[in-house]
């Protein structure tokens, strides 16, 4: 039961980029193309997914209960180890998506959606495995929000729009009515705890 | 060192370069905390306070760093400035420091300030980073407080906790809401390119 809501709520209850705020830098930069977007989706869930894990295990072992102050610093640069990481896998493996990413790879590191749920893990107290299934679906519920985006700003590129609002503030509009699309699924919430 | 150098770096920050309205920089903080004037105001005192004070640790200690690390050691830096104000909120200002919640440690990974530590404050002597520091921070603070005063007016009718709009102004709870964000930020970007556009000429 508990997997289930902490699944429903950071993938479509409060989605980590449109109700929570975090990641905006990549949902915009990163969201031109449908495969690009795919691509930093994956990239940022198998972040969030090892340094949940790692970040539990810091925290669980090593800083609590006397160096949790701390925290930050010991977070960002587990946080950073690890998307070097995924950086050099990424380059070995499909140096074609390693292009496409760009200088959006490496900045990975300072994606909010990492630090955020690792922090976020710690204030809900959540056990390892809670830990890792909320790093897996924050994940997932960023990779959907952005793959939704570029759908979205895919076809904007064809639309006649007024010069003034053209590239970053009609992305802000269009993700803003996405964000209130996705706040009906507020009601799923009241369905599953009450 | 020349004053006029120092002035037009402060302006730079706040008008020509402003990290929100002009470099769609820390989009994440922007968008979350604005729910009202006072909490973007003060998410834009934390980011003045981590700006300058990292951007002076970094320009005295560029010639001892070697090239290749040079970005995990600004983020340590960064981070500890963010642990001293992310401590110095919870002491002082508990019930700002609980509204703002998750987003003070995540100042850490505001790219405005990982972005001003690499294209000023690593090239630049003390004084200006300093300063590029202070002017980066007062116009993410201003763009900040305009934002959350436009959806606090609108979202609840006040600002900054007055109450401005008439009582029987119906509140569109929506622009407090996360959509609201998103739509706020949008509008007034367009509305700061066609203004642009006019000055030049265009429109």
């Amino acid at each position: 039961m508990t997997y289930v809501t902490i699944i429903l709520t950071n993938i479509l209850i409060s989605n980590f980029i449109l109700s929570r705020f975090l990641g905006i830098c990549p949902f915009l930069g990163v969201s031109k193309q449908v495969e690009t977007a795919l691509g930093m989706g994956l990239a940022v869930t198998f972040v969030t997914t090892v340094a949940s894990a790692a970040t539990y295990l810091i925290q669980r072992f090593i800083l609590y209960p006397n160096l949790e102050y701390l925290q930050t610093v010991t977070f960002i640069l587990v946080i950073a180890a690890l998307v070097q990481f995924v950086e050099m896998v990424i380059l070995k493996s499909s140096p074609t998506l390693y292009q496409a990413l760009g200088v959006y790879l490496p900045l990975i590191t300072t994606n909010c959606v990492i630090l955020g749920v690792a922090v976020i893990n710690v204030q809900e107290s959540y056990n390892f495995g809670e830990s890792v299934v909320s790093g897996l679906s924050a994940g997932i519920g960023f990779t959907l929000a952005i793959l939704l985006f570029a759908g979205i700003r895919e076809r904007l590129e064809l639309i006649d729009i007024p010069e003034s609002l053209e590239g970053f503030p009609i992305a802000l509009i269009s993700a803003g009515l996405m964000s209130i699309a996705f706040f009906g699924f507020q009601g799923l919430f009241d369905a599953f705890l009450s | 060192m020349r004053m006029g150098f120092l002035w037009k770096t402060l302006k730079n920050g706040i008008f020509a370069e402003n990290p929100t309205f002009k470099m769609v920089l820390g989009m994440c903080p922007t968008l979350a905390v604005t729910t009202a004037a006072a909490t973007g105001a003060w998410m834009g005192v934390a980011v003045i306070f981590v700006l300058a004070m990292a951007n002076m640790v970094v320009s005295l200690i560029r010639d001892f760093i070697p090239d290749k690390i040079r970005i995990p050691c600004f983020v340590v830096v960064i981070a500890s400035f963010v642990t001293m104000a992310d401590l110095l909120l919870k002491a002082y200002q508990p019930d700002i420091h609980a509204k703002l919640g998750i987003f003070v440690p995540l100042i850490v990974v505001n790219c405005i300030i990982l972005a001003r530590a690499e294209t000023f404050a690593s090239k630049y002597s003390v004084i200006p980073s300093i300063v590029d520091g202070l002017g980066m921070g007062l116009g993410f603070t201003a763009a900040l407080t305009i934002l959350g005063s436009i959806r606090e007016l609108l979202g609840a009718g006040t600002i900054f906790g007055f109450q401005v709009m008439p009582a029987a102004y119906e509140p569109a709870v929506v622009m407090i809401l996360p959509p609201g964000g998103f739509l706020t930020l949008g509008f007034v970007l367009g509305f700061i390119n066609l203004m642009g556009k006019r000055k030049k000429g265009v429109c």
